[in-house]
């Protein structure tokens, strides 16, 4: 931890003026020319999502790395309206949008399909190796055979991650609070039902992401679900692995 | 060798503010149940090789006392009588769905290394949230512990809203959401494992007058972790 914070120090004095590099050049004699900034360091991260559920596919993941102060989502507040497009419709675009406009954003990327059960994929994101020492991880996905449930990771701190570790860790079930989970025919945009997918209503009984409580099925009473016990999810349901590979 | 320990651990409980066990730290307990709400919080650190509540063993009458019906004052007498560190009722009452409730504790002079932090989930017949005695992070930072829910074994899951919050009493006490229904009749009888275990989730059914549970299949359930807690050592 110490040793990345002095590390990133000597590469932003690296980036200062001449003035900077003279000041402190006295083990070199550099006293012609002074040479071109090298090209900035960067770090880049292996981000691999698996789906651990039995018949949830996930929709295309959102992987955003960032800084203290950006989050996916808080736990009793509403949901963005590019959260809510990708917890009701898997579409992860203005996730990605409102995520990159953030000026605590450092860089993000997105799945290309969605990953069925026991698939995974593997996003890349690159940072400056200066933005290391606050560097945290954020991982989106829904699980398509639901109204609106999503899974992944909110700002993982990986600040203290070398070249060539990885960290892994297991995301649990939210509810993104933006659509009743009636499991209705119609209602859910994955393959067991292939009905609506975003809509700009919200008509969860609270406008709030939590927990998702599960669902609940026509196996288990729930005559006007379109679900099964197939569907059935319980927590973790997806394993992320972030590995720094430079 | 381990004389001269014993001497020294002895020193630095004389000298309280040198014991290594001294941390100030704030405790912020999350609900992230979309229909649960908590009875009041228990939040105690307390010594090492002490708790409240084993897995697997008997609850103790006043682990049922508050997993029935959220009475918390006999388990604050248990841990007085550890020398606890102890903050009662966080939230001031009933922590609702999605709320969060925080509090300061400060271990300085104690032994008290280990965190537990316990409330009923209501509507539930004996479902209660346990972080049970966690090593307090002594470094400087943010630790973040996701909680599950225990089912006492205490009582059977009939998920009836009788009022049953007296220990050994029946039923479930209360439904602050107001959204049980009436004339279920009983959903299960006594636990299969009477010790302190992983609560299996309530059933709920999904007709307000009659069926087998009181509480809605699509409103009561919840999937583990329930509350959420995040740990700040200053």
């Amino acid at each position: 931890m110490r040793s990345i914070k002095s590390t990133r120090r000597h590469v932003a004095l690296a980036g200062l003026s001449a003035f900077a590099l003279a000041a402190c050049g006295s083990d070199n004699n550099r006293n012609t020319v002074t040479p071109p900034p090298p090209p900035p360091a960067m770090a880049s991260f292996d981000v691999t999502v698996t789906n651990l559920t039995n018949a949830q596919p996930l929709s295309p993941v959102a992987v955003i790395a960032h800084q203290d102060g950006y989050s996916v989502f808080t736990i009793g507040m509403a949901a963005t309206t590019g959260l809510e497009n990708l917890a009701e419709g898997g579409d992860n675009t203005m996730l990605i949008v409102e995520a990159d406009a953030d000026a605590n954003v450092l860089a993000s990327g997105s799945g290309a399909a969605p990953i069925g059960p026991a698939g995974s994929e593997t996003v890349t994101v690159d940072v400056l190796e200066s933005d290391l020492p606050d560097l945290r991880i954020s991982v989106s996905t829904m699980l398509v055979n639901t109204n609106d449930g999503i899974s992944g990771l909110n700002g993982v701190d990986i600040s203290g991650l070398a070249e060539g570790d990885a960290w892994t860790g297991r995301g649990i079930v939210y509810d993104a609070g933006t659509e009743a989970d009636t499991e209705a025919a119609g209602t859910i945009p994955g393959p067991a039902d292939g009905g609506e997918g975003f809509n700009a209503a919200r008509d969860d009984s609270d406008d709030r992401v939590t927990m998702h409580a599960g669902i609940v099925t026509q196996d288990d009473g729930l005559a006007t679900s379109v679900l099964t016990g197939q569907h059935k999810f319980d927590n973790p349901a997806i394993m992320v692995r972030i590995e720094r590979t430079d | 060798m381990k004389r001269l320990l014993g001497a020294m651990f002895l020193m630095a409980s004389l000298f309280g503010a040198q014991t290594a066990s001294a941390v100030d730290f704030n405790v912020r307990i999350v609900n992230l149940s979309n229909g649960i709400y908590y009875t009041p919080f228990l939040v105690a650190a307390h010594p090492a090789g002490t708790s409240i509540f084993t897995v697997g063993q008997p609850a103790s009458a006043n682990l049922q006392a508050m997993a029935e019906g959220g009475d918390i004052s006999g388990l604050v007498g248990d841990l007085n009588g550890l020398g606890a560190t102890i903050a009662e009722n966080p939230a001031g009452g009933l922590l609702g769905p999605a709320a969060e409730t925080d509090v300061d504790l400060n271990t300085d002079g104690t032994s008290n290394e280990l965190l537990t932090i316990v409330a009923m989930l209501l509507p539930t017949n004996d479902a209660f949230a346990g972080l049970n005695a966690v090593q307090i992070p002594t470094e400087p930072g943010t630790y973040v512990f996701d909680v599950p829910a225990y089912d006492a074994g205490t009582e059977a899951n009939d998920e009836l809203l009788t009022g049953g919050g007296a220990p050994g009493a029946a039923g479930m006490p209360a439904d602050p959401g107001m959204l049980t229904g009436t004339g279920g009749t009983g959903a299960a009888a006594a636990d299969a494992n009477p010790n302190v275990h992983i609560h299996r989730g309530s059933l709920g059914d999904l007709d307000p007058t009659g069926g087998t549970s009181d509480l809605d299949s699509s409103v009561h359930r919840w999937l583990n972790p329930v509350i959420r807690v995040v740990v700040t050592v200053r």
